[in-house]
Formats: structure tokens, sequence, C-alpha cells
């Protein structure tokens, strides 16, 4: 697979990644898609980003994509408030495709349960998943 | 993936690793890497689509254009041999059956290229109002289509035959020309908005030609291959009709903003006529217009179209559009209450984005 992700995040069967970060001794994870999904959809050239503050549960729709094929959802992975949104892809969406890991996150929570987060895959568990979507196709 | 039909060139896009997708029943490729690369590319160099999935129906006999010039809203009276037309073709209510490439051979003899989705239909159409004089023959199976477009093409199809291309005008066709061995028609004809070719080439022949045409354009001149994906955007641009979105069984031709095809001075009577003439006569309650976004954003078919508070029309296709830098749609419209210039807002999940109505196309070729 020429896709690429990393050892140190959490993962979702909707493709997006988590990755938990410690600020000032409070719990917030950063949340994005991965190269996976990135390269599934192509180039994409909007994104429309949640209010800060807002308070979302597992499963809501966090952000929305879009690519030059098709819309989709980004759903959030755990429940938690929106802290901040990353308002660099409002004028370079196309960070998403660039740098998914990096510059191209989407939103940060402040995590209201932890046991959500160990809940998610781990990367090889989501190396199986993608494999198996793969061979679907 | 049963039950799906494969083109002849099937092979060839897995080996260029297109991305397949279910085309309304038909294996195709939408991209091969990028849709937005491979519009550019072929505004720029020249790309090559597979467009085998079109229908090709044969209509011939001694009463084959009166025949035509009833199912037809166009005059085909002033189409020449070995010259190509485009027309709608409508039911009595003045709805749209299909829009049709209609290639002349002779007064007797006629190729219709029509929608893929919907060649069983168009052929079941023509079936019912048959004259013994004329006998039609669905041989869509026998032919692979490809569209060589771009304004290179000229440069890379005239390496595979010596026939000068340059005599074969826009919208004329040269019925039997030698391509890799095989006897092909060639038209200069397309559906991106560019300078370009459609080759009808004998099914069992596709792929030598279609790799010809690869080994012809690697010589400086960059071939590419462009799917479905890009094929769309192309079309967009140049404010083509597409087949279940600007035109269906419910919308008229007149709506679709293609009244130079409807041709109500003709001698023949043909279907759909008058109500097209009361439609004509009464003004129309919608027609087809351009929306260029003002606001990041991309309207979509189906989106709803505001001015103020009331909902005064409806996207019928949307996209990104590369080549002219921002978001475009086609929209129907109420033409009583809005028209160019005037800004309007599209109904994106729940929220208003600005955007301007403006003149189509989009883009046009320099």
């Amino acid at each position: 697979m020429h896709w690429h992700f990393p050892e140190d995040l959490k993962y979702t069967g909707k493709h997006e990644w988590v990755k938990m970060t410690d600020q000032n001794g409070k719990k917030t994870v950063l949340i994005g898609i991965t190269d996976y999904a990135q390269d599934k959809l192509g180039k994409i050239v909007f994104v429309e980003l949640p209010e800060t503050g807002r308070e979302v549960k597992p499963g809501e729709s966090l952000a929305v994509i879009e690519s030059v094929k098709a819309v989709s959802d980004v759903f959030s992975p755990v429940a938690g408030s929106v802290l901040e949104v990353n308002e660099g892809l409002f004028d370079t969406p196309e960070l998403l495709n660039e740098d998914p890991y990096a510059a191209g996150w989407i939103v940060r929570l402040a995590i209201a349960d932890e046991a959500e987060y160990a809940g998610l895959m781990s990367v090889s568990e989501y190396l199986t998943f993608v494999r198996q979507a793969e061979e679907e196709v | 993936m049963p039950g799906l039909k494969k083109t002849p060139l099937y092979e060839r896009h897995l080996q260029m690793k297109g991305k397949i997708i279910d085309f309304g029943g038909w294996l195709l490729p939408v991209e091969y890497g990028g849709i937005i690369e491979e519009v550019l590319h072929t505004r720029n160099k020249a790309s090559l689509f597979d467009a085998s999935h079109m229908g090709e129906i044969l209509v011939e006999g001694p009463r084959a254009e009166d025949f035509l010039q009833k199912i037809l809203t166009n005059d085909l009276g002033r189409l020449q041999d070995n010259g190509v037309m485009y027309s709608p073709a409508c039911y009595p209510d003045g709805g749209t059956v299909d829009d049709i490439l209609v290639y002349r051979y002779n007064r007797q003899r006629y190729l219709l290229v029509v929608n893929a989705a919907n060649t069983e239909k168009d052929y079941n159409w023509f079936c019912a109002w048959l004259n013994p004089d004329v006998t039609i023959k669905n041989l869509s199976a026998a032919f692979a289509l490809l569209a060589l477009q771009g304004p290179d093409s000229p440069a890379i199809l005239q390496q595979l035959t010596h026939v000068s291309l340059a005599g074969l005008k826009y919208y004329h066709f040269m019925p039997r020309v030698i391509l890799a061995g095989a006897e092909c028609m060639i038209s200069r004809t397309g559906y991106t908005g560019e300078d370009g070719f459609e080759i009808f080439c004998p099914a069992q022949q596709a792929a030598s030609l279609w790799d010809e045409l690869f080994a012809a354009g690697n010589n400086n001149l960059e071939l590419r291959p462009a799917g479905l994906g890009a094929r769309d955007i192309l079309r967009l641009e140049a404010a083509l009709p597409l087949y279940g979105h600007e035109l269906t069984r419910e919308i008229t031709p007149l709506e679709a903003g293609l009244a130079r095809f409807v041709c109500f001075a003709k001698n023949t009577a043909f279907y759909g006529r008058e109500t097209l003439a009361r439609q004509h006569e009464e003004g129309l309650q919608q027609r087809l217009m351009g929306l260029v976004m003002l606001e990041r954003g991309i309207p979509r078919a189906g989106y709803i179209v505001k001015k103020g508070e009331e909902e005064i029309g409806r996207v019928s296709s949307g996209s990104f559009c590369p080549s002219v830098g921002k978001s475009c749609a086609l929209a129907f419209m109420h033409p009583q209450k809005v028209g160019e210039g005037d800004t309007v807002g599209v109904l994106i999940r729940q929220r208003e984005y600005a955007a301007r109505i403006v003149k189509i196309p989009f883009y046009r070729r320099g």
C-alpha cells in the first residue's frame, strides 16, 4: 500500500485519525482525515468547519469536505467540545491532500471521556481495515 | 461486479491505473490520477477519452430523412452529406427523449449517436414511429468510440493517417479512414469545448488504436488518458447539456436554452412542435442560466437557488471549474424573476452562498 499511516495515532472506520495531546494538563484530541481518505477523495476544494464551543457526540458530523468529485462528512470519533478549528483550511483546503497529518489537521476537541479514545483502532488494526476495504473494490 | 458492461478498452483502463466506477451500468474510469489535472491537460495539450458506452443507431431507407424530420426538432434539410448536426428529440408534450448527434452519409442513410443510458429507450421510441420505407439498427455493440480532445489533437491524429485532417471542418466527418489497420469513421466533434475528434472504430480493433494513438502522442505531444470526471467538468465549463441533468423527460429543449436547435420553420411536423411553439409564444417558466459562485462553496445538482426569501430555481449541474478558477453551476431559474448580472443565493447545507448569474458558456477556447 502506498498510503502512509503514522504509528502514534488512533484511527476510525470512517478514515479519520485522532491524536491525543496534553495541553497544560488538559487532554485534547486533534482530528483529521487519513492519507487513504484524502487519496480516495481526490483534490479537496472546500472545507466547512464547526463553530468553536460546539458540543459534539460520537458519530455526529463535525466538518464537511468537498472534493472535486463529492461531498463528504467528517464524523466526530469521540464526544467533546470544539476548542479550535484549522482556519488555514478556508484558504488552502488542499492542505488536506498535501499534509493530512500535520498542516491539514481539522479540529481540536476537549475530549469528554478518554476511554473513547482508547477504544479507537490502532495503526495495525486500521491497516487491516484498509486492506479489506481495498479487496472489496 | 456481475451484470456490468465493459467497453473494449476496459483492460487498457486497468493497465493505466484508471479508477473504475459503475457509470449507469458501465465499468468506466472516473479518473487516472487527478480530475483537475486531466481537465487542464485537455485544455492545454490533448487527452484521450473512452466514450464507447455511447449508443449508435443506424437509420436507413428511401424515407429516412422524412422519418428523422418527424423525430428530431432541428432541421435535417440543412444537413449535407458527411455533415454532423446536433438535435434534441422530443415527446409530443415537449419533454426531451434525448439529445442526439446525427451523421448524414447520404439522404437515405444516417447514424445517430445517442446517450448510453438512453440507447434502448430511443431505439424503442423510434421503432414506434417507423414507416415501411425506413429500417433502424442498434449498432452500439459493434463500435468503440474514442474521443481525442484538446489543441494537440490534430497533430497527434495526423500521424496515423495520410488523409489530410486540415480538410475536416468542425461538425463534419470522414466515413472511412484507415487508422491502425482499422476502418474508422472520424468526426471533428466533441464534448469538451476544445478542438478534437471522435473516432468510431470496430470494437475488436479499439485497443490497438488506443495504443497507436498513445504511441503517436508520446512524440513530444504528451497525450494522456482522461476519465468521466474530467469529461463532466469540461462539458460543464463549455455549458454543454447532459441528459439527466439539463435535459429530462420533464424539461423541454427551450427551457434548456437550446432554441437554436428547435426549428419551427421546417416544413415537416415534428413531435413536440405544438407544445414547444406554445411555450415559445407564452414565455418560459424556467430557463437554464449560468451561476458563478462569489463565495467559497460548491454548488451541486439539486441545490436550491434563492433571491431574497423566494426560491427562484434549482441547480442542475455544478462543480469547481479549474479552467475558470471558480465554482460554476448551471441552474434552472425563473426568467421573469432574475437575469444576467443578478446576485442570488445558492443554498448549501442550510446556508446561503452568494452567486452571480452570468452568460454561458463559462469557458470558451481562445
